[in-house]
């Protein structure tokens, strides 16, 4: 399955509740507000960093690039552009988006 | 631009305003259209604050780069306030630390304060608006 | 959307006017909109007209006018600094007339 988060960890519970959720192999992609739990000294960058051993976490480049984040982004973490957002949608079976 | 230049409604008085951003940039509508209350708020003569607090400290960040996404690029903007006599702005510190950011990482000169001097600096406020 | 055509080109404006594709902008449309707004381009005209362009590239926003006659001052001179000078190139407000014709979109706080 594909989780999607897009608000800000050090705003909302969604990204907790979605790394709670989401199963072994699951990928998670981080857009919009939610790329700055993706880079580094962000309170939320650990969580990112373990969760990783278990699933593929993905933050979508233009996001990140508009928010000044492009050069801060996190050791295992996949950036894709639009056309990987689409790839990663019609790759998995199911899409949740953590709203 | 306004053709309403330097309006106020004549009574002299001047009100200690604080405009507090707590959002990122772009997620929401909030910041851009904090942003724009404050710069017509400089035609009104009063002491306005800006203050960054929470995800706004976000908004200040160097290096943004909107095409991406097709939104204008208002973090040029903070850099206009200075212009409209708008030279205090303060970002609280625990928020730059539980994010990894500090000073050279703004597009603008800022104060830091501890959120005592913070809370201090709300409490002296006629009016604090919210964004 | 109202479109007008200049030399073959079509340009997108808003009901008032204001082209609505910065990137179109050129000395042709330029020079629509003065007729438009009765303004006969001077060089003086050109100078304001650039300096707004200017200032948006670099701060994404049309200055107050307050704020851009301070600039003018600094850059091009206090005799032209001043609000006698500016109103006398754009009778109807620098901000509204000027910006129309650098291509800006209408001033944020301006009704």
């Amino acid at each position: 399955m594909l989780h999607i988060v897009n608000k800000s960890a050090t705003d909302r519970g969604s990204l907790e509740s979605c790394l709670a959720m989401a199963t072994k192999g699951s990928a998670v992609l981080l857009i919009e507000d939610a790329v700055y739990a993706a880079t580094n000294g962000s309170a939320a960058a650990a969580k990112i960093q373990a969760a990783a051993a278990d699933l593929k976490i993905y933050a979508l480049g233009p996001d990140l690039a508009a928010r000044g984040m492009a050069a801060r982004v996190l050791d295992g973490v996949n950036v894709v552009d639009y056309a990987g957002f689409v790839d990663l949608v019609a790759e998995h079976k199911s899409c949740q988006s953590w709203l | 631009m306004s053709d309403m230049d330097d309006m106020d409604d004549g009574s002299g008085i001047v009100k200690k305003f604080m405009f507090l951003n707590r959002k990122a940039p772009h997620g929401t509508v909030y910041a851009l259209e904090g942003l724009e209350v404050v710069l017509i708020t400089a035609a009104f003569d009063q002491d306005v604050s800006m203050v960054f607090t929470d995800d706004g400290v976000y908004q200040l960040l160097k290096g943004i780069d909107t095409k991406g996404i097709e939104v204008k690029d208002f973090s040029k903007t903070y850099r206009a306030l200075d212009g409209y006599d708008i030279e205090k702005l303060y970002v609280d510190q625990a928020s730059m630390d539980a994010r990894g950011l500090t000073e050279d990482d703004l597009i603008v000169d800022v104060t830091v304060l501890s959120v005592d001097e913070m809370a201090n600096l709300m409490a002296e406020q006629d009016v604090v608006i919210s964004f | 959307m109202p479109m007008v055509n200049i030399a073959g080109k079509d340009y997108e404006v808003d009901e008032e006017g204001y082209l609505i594709d910065l990137s179109q902008w050129n000395e042709d449309i330029a020079k629509y909109m003065a007729v438009e707004e009765k303004v006969d381009l001077t060089e003086g005209h050109w100078e304001v007209v650039n300096f707004l362009r200017e200032y948006y590239a670099e701060y994404q926003i049309a200055p107050a006018v307050r704020v851009l006659t301070k600039a003018i001052g600094k850059k091009l001179g206090p005799d032209k600094g001043n609000n006698k000078y500016l109103y006398e190139l754009f009778p109807y407000g620098p901000a509204k007339q000027a910006c129309k014709i650098a291509g800006l979109p209408k001033p944020t706080g301006c009704i």
